[in-house]
């Protein structure tokens, strides 16, 4: 291994890592709203509104990310005309936005899942009590059920947000210069395989350590709850008392 | 010292009124027609076994479950309910919610919320719902939570207490919201049975202090011993109500003699 070249490599890879992150970021955010219209769909009373958020999930879960990044990239130009008379061609045009597309509506369908389960996990004792007191509507859930239904979703949230970060880098394949795309350009103009991969490969592990610490920061500082009381003692220290 | 004048000068007026209360579930008949007057100051113990319909019809009070016919006044304000091709429901969610915060509801599995302090608990439904200030919620839950002994666990986790503990959190809890009527459903049915008693002790301090107390339950000496009227439902009508001493004493029904035998 030639480490000064890894170095190198390191450092011009380190350019792509604002695009890998924009990518990731705004499609979470984008995702994370529809994801709540989907999952408020999915479990609606109605049933067409149900029905549309089944097929809406099972496509965008069932069929590879790199398909539905190919359909939105190459596809959507045999309907030019139309997304010109609509104003979105100037955007759809664009690398970058079909890859946030593709990616906002891959993880919105995986996201609305998680979300599902969340409102799914509030127990109903907890809500019967919130309308005892007089609560309905918008404050019921602001107050009870999103505190509650968030606690429960953010260990599969935070999984989600891993698995973007690395979904980020099939936008390479339509030309985005992100990590792996500059990765891809430098083994071309370089032929060491092993050098540049593994430098882009430690790219996105330290991403994700970072994700996975804070969200799991997050978790223990959402759930004291789930802690042992205050001043009490713990299993583990019974043992050697 | 004016507050505590009114509260007095309304003895005996009505606290909550049922008339005909009927409810279905589905082709099961749940409640056939139940009467009830409870004045303020008055606790009421409603006994019956299982199925015959008392926890539904103190959830109907708290509109928790929403009769299919008959009346419900709470202080002498008529819940208005409306028929639709759905069944019947409420006519105006406002109201439902403001009368909820004056018929408050202690449960059988007490319902705490998981993600709030017992102090947070407490101070919920009067900052959120009552929007009353803030400072003022904690002083009177901080009092309230002295009252029924467990002022040093206000920062713990419902979690980290005891049931007995969560229970009384829980009538702090409804206490907070200044009732003018207290729904207990089958407050002690889910404690061990040493946990029962911190339970009923606050409850019968409740009653010494002349709260108006609707409960569900299946403790006899706090029915003989508490209560102003007792009420014994049977498959969704009242077989037996009167005063404890009476029922208890003098009563005729042979379902009554054949529920206290157990």
């Amino acid at each position: 291994m030639d480490m000064p070249f890894m170095a190198e490599a390191f450092v011009s890879l380190l350019r792509g890592l604002p695009l890998t992150l924009n990518l990731a970021a705004v499609s979470m955010v984008a995702a994370s709203i529809l994801a709540i219209g989907l999952a408020w769909l999915r479990m609606s009373d109605v049933a067409p509104a149900r029905a549309t958020a089944i097929g809406y999930v099972s496509f965008f879960r069932g069929t590879p990310l790199l398909v539905q990044i190919f359909l939105i990239y190459y596809g959507l130009g045999q309907f030019r005309p139309t997304l010109q008379a609509w104003g979105l061609w100037p955007f759809l045009r664009e690398p970058y936005w079909c890859a946030l597309l593709a990616l906002t509506l891959n993880a919105a369908a995986y996201a609305s899942e998680v979300v599902r389960g969340g409102l799914l996990s509030v127990p109903a004792a907890q809500v019967e009590a919130a309308r005892a007191v007089g609560m309905s509507g918008l404050l019921l859930y602001r107050r009870i059920i999103i505190p509650i239904a968030l606690r429960q979703a953010l260990p599969a949230y935070g999984s989600e947000i891993i698995i973007m970060i690395k979904s980020t880098s099939l936008a390479s394949v339509i030309t985005m210069m992100e990590v792996t795309g500059l990765a891809a350009k430098l083994i071309a103009e370089s032929f060491r395989v092993i050098e540049v991969f593994v430098m882009a490969g430690a790219i996105y592990l330290a991403i994700n350590f970072m994700v996975a610490q804070t969200i799991a920061a997050v978790e223990r500082w959402l759930s004291p709850h789930l802690r042992a009381a205050p001043g009490s003692i713990l299993p583990s220290e019974i043992a050697h008392v | 010292m004016s507050n505590e004048l009114a509260t007095r000068s309304g003895a005996g007026s009505s606290a909550v009124s049922v008339k005909d209360l009927r409810k279905n579930f589905g082709a099961l008949e749940v409640l056939k027609g139940i009467n009830l007057e409870a004045r303020k100051g008055d606790v009421i113990s409603i006994l019956g076994s299982s199925g015959s319909g008392k926890s539904t019809m103190l959830r109907c009070i708290n509109m928790l479950e929403v009769p299919d016919g008959g009346e419900i006044r709470i202080g002498g304000e008529l819940i208005e309910l409306k028929k639709t091709n759905r069944g019947v429901v409420p006519a105006r969610q406002a109201q439902i919610d403001r009368l909820r915060t004056r018929a408050s509801m202690v449960f059988q599995s007490f319902n705490l919320w998981s993600h709030l302090t017992i102090l947070e608990n407490l101070i919920e439904a009067p900052v959120h719902v009552q929007k009353r200030g803030r400072a003022e919620c904690i002083a009177e839950a901080e009092a309230l939570l002295e009252k029924v002994g467990i002022a040093d666990k206000r920062h713990h986790y419902p979690s980290h207490l005891s049931g007995g503990q969560q229970q009384r959190a829980a009538i702090a809890r409804a206490l907070a919201q200044k009732p003018d009527v207290m729904l207990f459903d089958e407050p002690t049915s889910a404690l061990d049975p040493e946990l029962v008693g911190e339970v009923l002790r606050v409850m019968r301090s409740l009653a010494a202090e002349g709260r108006t107390m609707l409960v569900v339950t299946h403790e006899m000496n706090f029915a003989r011993d508490v209560s102003s009227e007792v009420i014994f439902l049977h498959k969704g009508v009242v077989e037996e109500q009167g005063p404890p001493d009476v029922v208890f004493n003098r009563s005729t029904s042979a379902r009554f003699k054949t529920f206290l035998a157990g």
